[in-house]
């Protein structure tokens, strides 16, 4: 096997600040590409935002906020084909929508009803995982056990800087570098694990010095570029349908919002460093630049925007138009073929708090 | 029939099963080329290819994590945790994702993986090679549990295992592995979850035991013989469990004592043991008692003989109960 040479220390980026940092560009990319990517931004913004207020209005319980990850999401999921499967965890709770996804299945998830259950191969996306870096694994098997079916999907999860310090990091990111695994590591360093700084979290430099120890490659973007996002991870994918395995992509970004609607972070962040960052948010930067480029117009982006405030009205309507669960769904789908004592429970439930025998 | 000892019983139904369905595939520490430490994935490397019995890093988690993604790519994979004590690691795994994700699916998505493992002590082996960690796994909702004790059920409650829908867990008396022969079907042969075995017939007290305390209790009945008529009943199947063998049983003795191997408190001789007082109390003339393992660490092998149930404890504490 090749050497895999160090990780790259510096951050890449495609879009300029619109001064002394001159834009790039990402060769193959078409302006209607360009407008995809930036309708699949102002999606998940919306979905976002409309979130936090459907939580406030007591409309979908405790919320994960993906605030300025949006390019990270849409740069990742935009460079994988249909046939690539995506381990979200919560806080990409949404990536669904890019794949097509109603938008009131992800809200009954957080709404804590049954409805947002889905079949990850609907749209090969996986289930969201709650607990850190347990999904890690699950990629690694699925791309492996793709493989040696001789299918060329990729898998590719996310996780955040945090998810490193766990043993399931370390063990999915070994087994997929041993496989041989078309898998694409996507670390959201977002530089807190709720009130934990990255400095608190490892003693490494960057945390893509940790591909070399998996004998992997990695590189380091900036995580509010989304045409940087895409170009690595399409590179990420180009090397894993070639077979050469997993790859690690640090993009690098700041969570300017609470961990979560529960979450108070005053107590602990640094408030003017989050006013700061809110200014380089990653969706204004992408609309800046594409109006420097003259691919979108300030009707256009309306139209993006109302698009998108449509789908979450819908998809809220939906929601709260879900009749409520029967009590019967806690004892369905624990097993394919349960034990005969849960029908004995739910017949003592049923005969306690009521309800229809459907 | 062939007269094969437990664990080659295992490989038989390895052979059987990986040859009668191509998704069945056998992953685990030193199960390819050397054909598991107790050898009971030999041969499988050289039939099956390396795709089908992987040689995988140390790391239980990563098995059994990687398991559920195999799942979701269509394979049944059977998992092998070296020792019982190893698998510690993996209960991660087991707790937020194997007993959880067809549930998570609404039941669109199924997870029919096999975790197996060797399990138990009185083999003189250094620490941690000795646990009976059944209730951990037992516990754990979505998840399925046999323990077989005789060659026959070692290879029809496996092939159960790997045909089933659900995660199922199969641990193995690695005291047993050797030590015990018997005559087991050839090619396809499965014992149905969910059925315990009556593996002796008696009036006057039932022994309830799984896996190596089976043949122990067999041998405690032996030595009862002419005080009273006991009645042994393997439960093998942890889970789904059958109650209506357990409760036809003390209705009949009306006298019970459970075996188990594993630490007394809330194992799962308790769980049996909640069964008879909620369903059988009426029918019993004496209180439920338990021979167990205790409340302490696996002990160092000099003196583990006074940790493990006996012929000397069970017989005690029937003669005990046979007061009442």
């Amino acid at each position: 096997m090749a050497q895999v040479a160090a990780a790259e220390p510096e951050l890449r980026r495609v879009i300029g600040d619109g001064d002394a940092v001159a834009d790039g560009e990402v060769e193959g990319l078409s302006e209607a590409d360009l407008l995809a990517l930036y309708r699949d931004m102002v999606l998940l913004r919306t979905y976002d935002e409309r979130s936090v207020v459907y939580h406030r209005q007591g409309r979908i319980g405790t919320y994960a906020i993906f605030w300025n990850h949006e390019a990270m999401q849409v740069g990742a999921a935009f460079a994988l084909g249909n046939d690539d499967w995506i381990f979200p965890s919560y806080r990409e709770s949404a990536i669904g929508l890019l794949r097509g996804m109603p938008a009131e299945t992800i809200l009954s998830w957080w709404r804590g009803h049954p409805n947002g259950w889905w079949n990850p191969a609907d749209y090969n996306v996986a289930s969201i995982s709650v607990p850190i870096a347990t999904h890690v694994p699950h990629a690694a098997g699925l791309a492996w056990g793709k493989k040696l079916r001789g299918e060329a999907a990729c898998a590719l999860a996310f996780f955040g800087d945090g998810a490193t310090s766990e043993g399931a990091f370390h063990e999915g990111a070994n087994f997929a570098a041993v496989m041989r695994a078309p898998v694409i590591l996507l670390c959201n360093n977002n530089g807190w694990a709720i009130s934990t700084p990255l400095s608190a979290q490892t003693r490494t430099e960057a945390l893509v010095d940790k591909a070399i120890g998996y004998g992997m490659p990695g590189t380091r973007v900036d995580g509010a570029d989304v045409l940087a996002v895409y170009e690595a991870t399409r590179e990420a994918v180009e090397r894993g349908r070639a077979g050469e395995g997993p790859s690690f992509i640090e993009a690098v970004t700041y969570r300017a919002a609470p961990h979560a609607t529960a979450d108070d972070p005053s107590v602990y962040i640094d408030l003017e460093r989050v006013e700061e960052e809110k200014k380089r948010e990653c969706v204004g930067r992408y609309e800046a630049y594409l109006r420097r480029l003259g691919v979108l117009s300030e009707e256009a982006a309306e139209e993006i925007r109302a698009e998108a405030a449509d789908v979450m009205r819908a998809g809220i309507a939906a929601a709260e138009a879900e009749t409520p669960a029967d009590i019967g769904l806690v004892f369905e789908h624990a097993y394919v073929d349960p034990p005969p004592s849960l029908a004995d429970d739910l017949a003592e439930v049923r005969r306690i708090l009521g309800g229809s025998d459907g | 029939m062939a007269e094969l000892t437990l664990v080659e019983a295992v490989n038989d139904c390895f052979h059987t099963e990986l040859e009668r369905d191509e998704n069945v595939m056998v992953i685990g520490e030193d199960v390819g080329r050397a054909g598991g430490v107790f050898r009971a994935t030999a041969g499988l490397l050289d039939r099956f290819g390396s795709d089908r019995c992987v040689d995988t890093p140390l790391a239980e988690a990563g098995i059994l994590g990687s398991a559920v993604g195999l799942c979701m790519a269509g394979w049944r994979p059977v998992c092998e945790m070296q020792y019982d004590a190893f698998s510690y690691p993996a209960l991660d795994q087991l707790i937020t994702h194997v007993g959880r994700y067809h549930w998570r699916t609404g039941g669109r998505m199924t997870f029919p993986l096999t975790i197996r493992m060797p399990y138990g002590g009185g083999v003189r082996a250094p620490e941690l090679h000795d646990d009976s960690p059944e209730t951990y796994y037992v516990h754990t909702p979505g998840v399925k549990v046999a323990i077989p004790s005789t060659p026959a059920d070692a290879k029809g409650l496996l092939a159960a295992a790997i045909r089933d829908p659900d995660p199922v867990v199969i641990f193995e008396p690695k005291l047993h592995y050797r030590s015990l022969r018997g005559e087991v079907p050839e090619g396809d042969y499965v014992v149905p979850l969910g059925l315990a075995r009556l593996a002796r017939e008696g009036t006057d007290l039932t022994l309830v035991a799984y896996g190596s305390m089976v043949p122990l209790c067999e041998q405690a009945a032996d030595e009862l013989a002419g005080e009273a008529s006991v009645e042994v009943l393997d439960i093998r199947s942890l889970k789904p469990l059958d109650e209506d063998a357990l409760l036809t049983s003390a209705g009949k003795t009306g006298r019970v004592v459970i075996v188990q191997e594993a630490p007394r408190v809330a194992g799962f001789g308790a769980e049996l043991a909640a069964i008879l007082a909620e369903k059988a109390i009426l029918d019993l003339r004496g209180p439920v008692l338990r021979v167990t393992g205790f409340d302490v660490p696996y002990p160092y092998w000099q003196i583990e003989d006074a940790y493990m149930p006996s012929v000397a404890r069970v017989v005690d504490a029937a003669r005990r109960l046979l007061q009442f």
